[in-house]
């Protein structure tokens, strides 16, 4: 759905979504970079379970809940991504002590 | 706004809200004078439990009440339910009150000690628990918890839900809920009750004050009396988590929807208008002193509020000797005593008498008798 302009000429920072490598640029929000790589990582939402895609990417809509390096519920969108963060989609609830 | 009603309730709060429900259901033309969304109202500050552990100390007749109101939550929940469709998720397995160190578990075990040296206790059910034991029910326990008290009646409800349960019940019942409407003076002539309101004179042939803490300004216009200590309290909310409490606890529980509470303060300043940190950094802290993976949690809100409270922390449930058909019902514990109020109080208020073996023991009279040392009645 997304494409990278021609002119983003940044470096390339290396994640992993459920495991997979993912190239991203540095200066990318984590919820930028899972829209940019074309996969489907749409989260299930706490309580009815319905798929949901980041919305706002400005921290209000909590749209973008994702488990950064083991830790849930974080906001995709103000975190920076970083060489070999591992992200997770969130299925539902995030789990207690994760 | 001439219509004549039955039964004016003044209050549109969980207690009016249920009594006017009650009401409703047994065909009496109700009306329910409210104030308006942004008034201060305890039905949107409460903690939800339905809680039957430790009440009653010093008014056997609390115990017995509470235990019957407990008892009787499943038919209402199961009523609104029929009537709305809305599912106010009551949880009724079973609570816990825990305590951090030995001195706070020799003191909870004094207090279940004395309950149960108390007439009514039969009904109570309430024991100690030592930490090996709540643990096997509740994992993730901290090694602080020194153990606690059980009462197998104890429970929770998603109390907001059940807010809006009844006023869509009201609705069906075709009871008229009419907001924008503190009553500044209620004179009786004819025979009916005329409530004087901003948008005009409502009249009834009784009169039910259900306004909370308001209600020590408007009984004395009836020959009534509701001595009133409001206190002030707060609530921390986390965001939503997979299940991992299967009990309410005292002042922690996890709702159906995942979201952690942890209460709840309980203050005697009444301002509400911004939060103490201090305060909730004292409920969170023993919170996380319990369940140590709660610290992992983020905190989403926090809310204050100022909590009805009848001045020796036990209801009051009253009917004018001077001017008959005119009732005062003020409780602490709206969401536990709901069934009550929908079910027994509606019953009484429609018949025209409150029933002595039921409710005698709330009357105001009481503070007449002798000047109560004050205290909540909650411990």
């Amino acid at each position: 759905m997304f494409k990278r302009s021609v002119h983003d000429t940044r470096p390339i920072v290396r994640i992993l979504v459920e495991g997979a490598p993912v190239e991203a640029r540095a200066g990318d929000t984590v919820s930028a970079a899972l829209l940019a790589s074309g996969r489907d990582v749409r989260r299930l939402t706490a309580v009815s379970g319905a798929p949901r895609l980041p919305y706002c990417m400005m921290g209000v809509c909590f749209d973008c809940l994702v488990t950064i390096d083991g830790v849930g519920n974080r906001q995709g969108c103000l975190v920076p991504v970083a060489d070999g963060m591992r992200i997770e989609i969130q299925k539902g609830k995030r789990e207690i002590g994760r | 706004m001439s219509k004549d009603y039955d039964v004016a309730v003044i209050g549109g709060g969980l207690l009016g809200s249920a009594i006017a429900w009650g009401l409703g259901r047994l065909g009496q033309r109700t009306a329910v004078l409210d104030e308006g969304d942004v008034t201060k109202r305890a039905s949107r500050a409460n903690f939800a439990l339905v809680w039957v552990q430790s009440k009653g100390l010093g008014m056997p007749a609390y115990t017995g009440w509470t235990v019957r109101g407990a008892r009787s939550w499943a038919n209402l929940a199961t009523a609104l339910r029929a009537q709305t469709g809305v599912d106010v998720a009551l949880q009724q397995n079973g609570g816990f009150h825990l305590t951090l160190g030995e001195d706070e578990y020799g003191r909870r075990a004094d207090l279940v000690t004395r309950m149960h040296n108390q007439t009514g206790a039969a009904d109570y059910r309430m024991e100690m628990v030592s930490a090996s034991e709540a643990g096997r029910v509740l994992p993730g326990l901290g090694p602080e918890v020194s153990g606690g008290s059980f009462c197998p009646l104890d429970g929770h409800v998603n109390s907001l839900r059940t807010y809006r349960a009844l006023h869509a019940g009201l609705k069906a019942f075709g009871v008229d809920y009419l907001p924008e409407r503190p009553v500044s003076g209620i004179t009786r002539e004819g025979g009916e009750f005329r409530l004087a309101t901003p948008s005009g004179e409502v009249r009834a042939a009784k009169v039910v004050l259900a306004a909370g803490n308001a209600n020590q300004t408007l009984a004395p216009m009836v020959g009534l009396s509701a001595p009133m200590g409001p206190t002030r309290g707060q609530i921390v909310v986390t965001e939503r988590t997979e299940p991992f409490l299967p009990h309410p606890l005292s002042t922690l529980r996890q709702t159906d929807e995942g979201t952690v509470m942890i209460g709840d303060s309980k203050e005697d300043v009444l301002d509400d208008r911004s939060m103490r940190q201090g305060i909730n950094a004292v409920m969170a802290d023993r919170a996380q002193r319990t369940f140590p993976h709660l610290a992992r949690l983020n905190v989403v809100r926090s809310w204050s509020g100022i909590r009805v409270m009848p001045r020796d922390g036990f209801p009051i449930y009253d009917q004018s000797d001077a001017h008959p058909g005119a009732f005062v019902a003020c409780c602490h514990s709206g969401v536990t005593l709901a069934a009550n109020h929908a079910f027994e109080i509606a019953r009484m208020i429609a018949a025209g008498s409150l029933e002595p073996d039921l409710v005698g023991a709330f009357s105001a009279k009481r503070f007449e008798a002798t000047e109560r040392r004050a205290g909540s009645g909650y411990y």
